[in-house]
């Protein structure tokens, strides 16, 4: 483990390091949103007729609807004709391969420590990189094609497959679920798009890196996985912005889909900037993602650790329609300052035999505010269903707040539900023994915190659950003592 | 080695320790005994370094330099090591990566090289001999669900691990049955050397039998009141501690 230590000692003694932005020519829509920045985008994009009619019917069904309020979080309203929906960074033509792209843009990735260059690529992990509002890049294209794997950014995947988008698009969260996905629908700009088709497994960690540059610009981005019969994927979500000091809008959707027997695995480290110490500035982050395990013995399983944001508003959720399939959710969450998340999952059962498994921990330091919101609901038809959730905090000081808010609705009297919780805080006691043994207290801290996060943390494919590891220590730098 | 002079502590603005003066030196084993609140476990306590005493009076030197200025992690990188009377659980960590994580940062404060896993699990290999404790037990939470021997053999293990010159073993024999505190006791005797020193805190003579000290110290109400030999420690098992307080409250009068 001095792998771990020797990072964790590197980044306990930084601040938010991706802070950083880069200036270079952007192609941007106007500022404000009306249906005619709508047309802009979609023509901007080359849309067929039938996605921009999506987007419009999207946008006028978000006019009519209200921002929820019902979350335990507080903000100042965000304008949204304040903001700006599309920027792109100016590419003459289209790429056809990474040695086309802009060497600048490559090279923002690169500071991110993600390298879109194939040879040197870490073996087994694609990556589509997501800056603003386009994806830059796309790495591995050839060696998936190969297996049939479809991996692009989505307005490629609308050019190439639009059966395939027309087909998924909205089908698992629907233009119109909620006031952030209504927005999105209207308006996103890129995204990923991933098509695993039947008895494939991909030999590989899918990735999507997103990164928020333009100022006054919100990132609304749409993900789509399908994965037909039998397949298997495990796709991996990173996501960074620079330090600025007004609110950033980030609202995205990501929908998975999953055949019978096929098995999705996603992975999220969520890094957006959280705001400085007074909670000025930071990513508004608003997003919808929601998994249906539409055939019989499928399985989706969640696993964020969220870290970054100044408001966090997401439930990555299960829709359990084939028997037998199974939905997971492991989540850690840390607020530090002033941050504020308000996130948890919802398992809904409606085949037999289903299954769910919910483990969320909660980490609050400083005067932030963790809220864990949890829905089971079990359908009539759901006869067995069975679902576990464990639903721990973790308080670090006196002036953070953790809660939970469990919805359990159980409509067939076969089913099994349980739910724990525990709040606890890390005590002097265990600081101080770590201190005897001759671990600082920071040090102390990032180990008990890890331990704490560990069940969830051992979701994680490797790589990343080092960088999650990083960033718990980072986020925490400085709550104790 | 170990110099404490007039040294004073409080809790909560309530005097536990009024007065304490001990010489140790390298290779000497000291008992420190006493009924029960006589502040032994204080004592064990202000010399690692824990936060809620206050030390009001007083000095301690450990090898020249003044213990009391130091944080609790750099009396530990400078050798002191204390064994706890309730060793503390953390769920989630693994004894091993524990043990690692410690070992490295006092290894870099004495400017030596991190060891590496492969070094690291021989000298861990070696160490667990010492005190028959079980890889499977290093590889579980740290201390979570031990039994009260097995917690006792994890310090005494972790002792092993990190060579400190000042052992503080606090009240190790509670809570051991006969086996257990007979292959702790062999753990200690076998770490210790003409270069190390031990202070053995406890409340019955048992533990004497197997790690046999050089002088023994008798604490009551904050004060070392007498100090002998290990014969010391056999007259107060034979007759309890009563004689002493009659001695010493008479005094007083």
């Amino acid at each position: 483990m001095s792998k771990d230590n020797q990072i964790l000692e590197e980044f306990t003694s930084k601040e938010y390091e991706h802070g950083w932005s880069v200036n270079y020519e952007a192609d941007e829509a106007p500022i404000g949103l009306n249906e005619e920045i709508i047309r802009w985008i979609s023509a901007k994009k080359e849309e067929p007729e039938w996605l921009l009619e999506w987007r419009l019917k999207a946008f006028r069904t978000w006019q009519t609807m209200e921002e929820p309020e019902w979350a335990n979080i507080h903000y100042p309203k965000v304008d949204f004709q304040k903001l700006r929906y599309y920027s792109a960074p100016k590419q003459t033509k289209k790429p056809k391969s990474l040695n086309e792209v802009d060497p600048e843009l490559l090279a923002i990735y690169e500071r991110l420590g993600i390298s879109l260059n194939e040879q040197k690529r870490l073996q087994g992990i694609a990556v589509d990189a997501v800056l603003d509002s386009v994806s830059v890049a796309t790495t591995f294209k050839d060696t998936l094609g190969k297996l049939g794997i479809i991996f692009c950014s989505f307005s490629e995947a609308v050019k190439e497959h639009p059966e395939l988008v027309k087909k998924y698009l909205g089908s698992v969260v629907p233009m119109t679920d909620n006031y952030y996905a209504a927005l999105n629908s209207a308006v996103f700009s890129d995204g990923s798009f991933c098509y695993i088709p039947k008895g494939v497994r991909c030999p590989m960690e899918l990735s999507t890196y997103f990164r928020i540059n333009a100022a006054n610009t919100g990132q609304f981005e749409r993900t789509l996985i399908v994965a037909e019969d039998e397949s298997y994927v495990s796709y991996l979500e990173g996501c960074t912005a620079p330090q600025r000091d007004e609110n950033q809008l980030h609202a995205a959707v990501v929908e998975i889909y999953a055949a019978a027997h096929a098995e999705v695995k996603y992975s999220t480290v969520q890094n957006w900037f959280p705001g400085d110490k007074e909670g000025k500035g930071g990513i508004y982050n608003f997003v919808t993602k929601r998994g249906i395990c539409a055939g019989d013995h499928s399985k989706i399983s969640w696993t964020q650790v969220e870290t970054g944001s100044a408001v966090t508003w997401k439930y990555p959720s299960c829709i359990l329609k084939g028997d037998n399939s199974v939905g997971e959710f492991y989540s850690v969450a840390v607020t530090n300052n002033m941050q504020q998340a308000d996130t948890g999952t919802k398992m809904i059962h409606i085949g037999k035999n289903t299954k769910s498994r919910i483990v969320s921990k909660g980490i609050s330091a400083g005067k932030s505010q963790n809220s864990y919101r949890g829905q089971v609901h079990v359908m009539k038809r759901a006869t067995n269903a069975r679902n576990f959730s464990q639903c721990d905090s973790l308080l670090m000081g006196d002036r953070c707040g953790a809660h939970t808010f469990p919805y359990i609705d159980i409509q067939n009297p076969t089913a099994k539900v349980e739910h724990e919780a525990t709040t606890s805080k890390i005590g002097e006691d265990q600081i101080f023994y770590c201190n005897q043994r001759g671990i600082d207290t920071e040090d102390a801290v990032a180990l008990i915190v890890n331990g704490y996060a560990k069940e969830v943390l051992n979701q994680l494919p490797m790589e990343f659950a080092v960088e999650a590891q990083k960033l718990l220590a980072l986020t925490l730098e400085g709550s104790v003592g | 080695m170990l110099t404490i002079k007039n040294l004073h502590a409080s809790i909560e603005g309530t005097p536990i320790l009024r007065g304490i003066n001990l010489e140790v030196k390298a290779g000497e084993v000291h008992a420190i005994m006493g009924p029960n609140g006589s502040g032994k476990s204080t004592l064990a306590s202000v010399l690692a370094g824990r936060e809620e005493y206050e030390v009001t009076e007083g000095e301690v030197i450990f090898q020249g330099k003044d213990l009391l200025e130091m944080a609790p992690e750099d009396r530990a990188r400078e050798g002191v090591f204390l064994a706890f009377q309730y060793p503390v659980e953390i769920p989630g960590v693994s004894s091993t990566n524990f043990l690692r994580t410690a070992l490295n940062q006092v290894r870099e404060y004495r400017g030596q090289e991190p060891l590496d896993a492969v070094k690291f699990l021989s000298l861990m290999k070696e160490k667990m001999k010492l005190v028959e404790i079980d890889q499977k037990l290093l590889s579980r939470s740290l201390n979570e669900g031990f039994s009260g021997g097995e917690k006792k053999r994890n310090e005494i293990f972790q002792m092993a691990m990190l060579e400190p010159t000042l052992s503080i073993l606090d009240e190790t024999d509670s809570g051991l049955d006969i086996d257990a505190l007979r292959i702790v006791s062999n753990g200690v005797n076998q770490l210790k050397s003409d270069k190390n020193a031990t202070i053995v805190v406890t409340h019955y003579q048992r533990l004497l039998d197997y790690i046999v000290p050089d002088y023994v110290h008798v604490l009551y109400k904050g004060r070392i009141v007498k100090s002998g030999t290990k014969e010391l420690a056999l007259e107060l098992e034979e007759k309890g501690y009563d004689w002493i307080k009659e001695e010493v409250d008479s005094a007083a009068v």
